[in-house]
């Protein structure tokens, strides 16, 4: 028979990532002086790929001037209308599809046919319909974030225990009392990280659109600023969009640390 | 008198094709422990849903008749076994769910303080649910049906979910509320310890198709019995007897039963 002698040896470390915020700082900071190194000792030309202090330069004239303002509000206004929009639109549709069977199949059955389609190629049919300015980019930002959010929402009342529900019922609950008591909170977990799919989208979509005859904009600028090799410029419109991606999804976490503390 | 009763005539369940309950007709009297008890997969979580509403009987009639006190808000009232709590409200939202839009605020607070009193939660008030142990969860299962003065409690299994020790202590706790509350309670077990400490009427059923196979009647009030009283001890044994075969039955045939 073999024999077993010697401390038992601890073996369950491991699969449990931690987050280091230091560690993703450090990397972007690394990144971007190896940039920067490259650049200053002529390995990249500037105009092939402009030094972070070109950029950085940049982003100062443009605030400075003013002009980075005038895009980038024109901008913000269109993401949180568009974004709103669709996002009322949305989870009241998912409601109402994870709620009532009459709704349920031709809602998803609208969902599972448009949903696919990319929006940009309906923004010349928009235009017709809403008009050149802001109605079509807004309603281009509100359609594409519409589909994602009626099917995570739906997706999230599905997933709210059942047994919670009949709870609520035995206890002779409205059933108002019990969509806002039961299953929108049981919801939302899975309604916010739609957001987080969402908001991205819509950043995405909202330069799309403001591609599409649009003046101002960060869109809009980058679009010009391309056109001209104007590569500072186009860096800089790309780095707003990045930072202001990073802004967003900064505030969606702050929300779900708010809203989901019980977790 | 005060105390609703709770009467089943020859009421029958079947899910699609399988037939669960065949004519069960039995009569829960106000301020009684009906106790129901019989081998697993006999139909008693079904027959218990069927009392509260919560199933539509494929046959028979259930009602109710008695007098419902001025401030309750949900005659007949469940227990769950697996307490179903909402995990984003704290205890004391917890029970505040179901007396929203029925109470004005101070009298829901004095409700909620009253119910936590009552099973020893008041410190927990403001708890969530993941911060307490299985047994606190079910006390405030019980501090929730209680918090809408229920006329009839319904159980099914409301210990099954807890280690021993806990399941002892909050038995006797559940006594002490039932005799206390006076309310008409029909309580599911597979357990005959707390079917003999609890029940007033003891129901066994056979196994499934479920019929009632016997009923025994303890008249001895609750607050006068422990789980150990030898003649209680004897009659627990008396119901084993008359379950064991079925259950080692339904055992196999869960067991046998092709995929
Ligand atoms: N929703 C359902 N659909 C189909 N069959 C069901 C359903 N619920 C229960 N059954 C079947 O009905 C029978 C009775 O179930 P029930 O849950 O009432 O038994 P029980 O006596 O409570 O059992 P246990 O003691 O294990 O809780 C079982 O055979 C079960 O498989
Ligand atoms: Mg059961």
């Amino acid at each position: 028979m073999p024999r077993l002698e010697g401390p038992v040896h601890f073996r369950a470390a491991g699969f449990a990532p931690k987050d280091r915020a230091w560690a993703s700082a450090a990397t972007l900071l690394g990144l971007l002086a190896m940039w920067q190194a490259s650049a200053s000792f002529g390995l990249i030309k500037s105009l092939f790929l402009p030094p972070p202090v070109a950029i950085a330069t940049a982003l100062w004239h443009l605030t400075v001037s003013g002009e980075l303002w005038k895009h980038l509000s024109a901008s913000l206004m269109r993401l949180f209308v568009g974004w709103t929009l669709g996002t009322v639109f949305g989870v009241g549709m998912g409601l109402a599809v994870g709620l009532w069977s009459a709704l349920r199949s031709p809602g998803m059955a609208i969902v599972a046919a448009l949903f696919p389609i990319p929006k940009i190629a309906l923004v010349p049919l928009f235009i017709i319909w809403f008009g050149i300015g802001e109605g079509s980019k807004i309603a281009t930002l509100a359609f594409g974030v519409f589909f994602p959010t009626v099917i995570a929402t739906a997706g999230g009342v599905d997933n709210v225990a059942r047994g919670l529900i009949r709870m609520g019922q035995s206890f002779g609950l409205s059933t108002g009392a019990i969509v806002r008591g039961i299953i929108l909170p049981g919801a939302l977990p899975a309604i916010l990280s739609g957001f987080r799919v969402t908001t991205s989208i819509a950043i995405v979509l909202l330069v799309a659109a403001e591609m599409i005859g649009a003046e101002r904009g960060i869109g809009a600028f980058v679009l010009s600023a391309g056109n001209l090799y104007d590569t500072d410029n186009l860096l800089a419109g790309i780095v707003v969009l990045s930072v202001l991606g990073l802004i967003v999804a900064w505030i969606i976490g702050r929300l779900e640390r708010a809203l989901l503390s019980w977790r | 008198m005060m105390g609703l009763r709770l009467i089943l005539e020859q009421v029958s369940h079947a899910y699609r094709d399988l037939s669960v309950l065949d004519g069960i007709t039995l009569t829960a009297a106000p301020g009684e422990v009906l106790v129901l008890v019989g081998p697993s997969g006999c139909g008693k979580s079904t027959l218990l849903g069927i009392m509260g509403g919560m199933l539509a009987a494929t046959g028979g009639t259930v009602s109710v008749t008695g007098e419902v006190a001025a401030d309750c808000l949900n005659p007949l009232t469940y227990v769950f076994q697996d307490f179903a709590l909402l995990p984003w409200r704290s205890v004391a939202g917890n029970i505040d769910l179901v007396l929203r839009a029925r109470l004005p605020k101070a009298e829901r607070q004095a409700r909620i303080a009253e119910v936590l009193a009552l099973t020893n939660l008041t410190e927990f008030a403001g708890a969530w649910p993941r911060q307490l142990s299985g047994g606190m969860r079910q006390r405030v299962g019980i501090a929730r049906a209680l918090a809408v003065r229920p006329a009839c409690l319904l159980m099914d299994e409301p210990l099954s979910a807890l280690d021993a020790q806990t399941r002892d202590l909050l038995l006797d706790e559940f006594a002490a509320i039932i005799a206390r509350a006076g309310t008409t309670t029909v309580y599911v077990t597979h357990n005959l310890k707390e079917a003999v400490r609890l029940g007033h009427q003891i129901v066994v059923l056979s196994r499934r198709p479920g019929r009632i196979r016997a009923t025994v009647r303890i008249d001895r009030a609750l607050t006068d019995r422990t789980a150990r009283d030898p003649d209680l001890l004897v009659i627990g044994e008396e119901l084993w007897r008359m379950i064991r075969d079925d259950a080692a039955a339904a055992e196999r045939e869960r067991v046998d039963a092709p995929a």
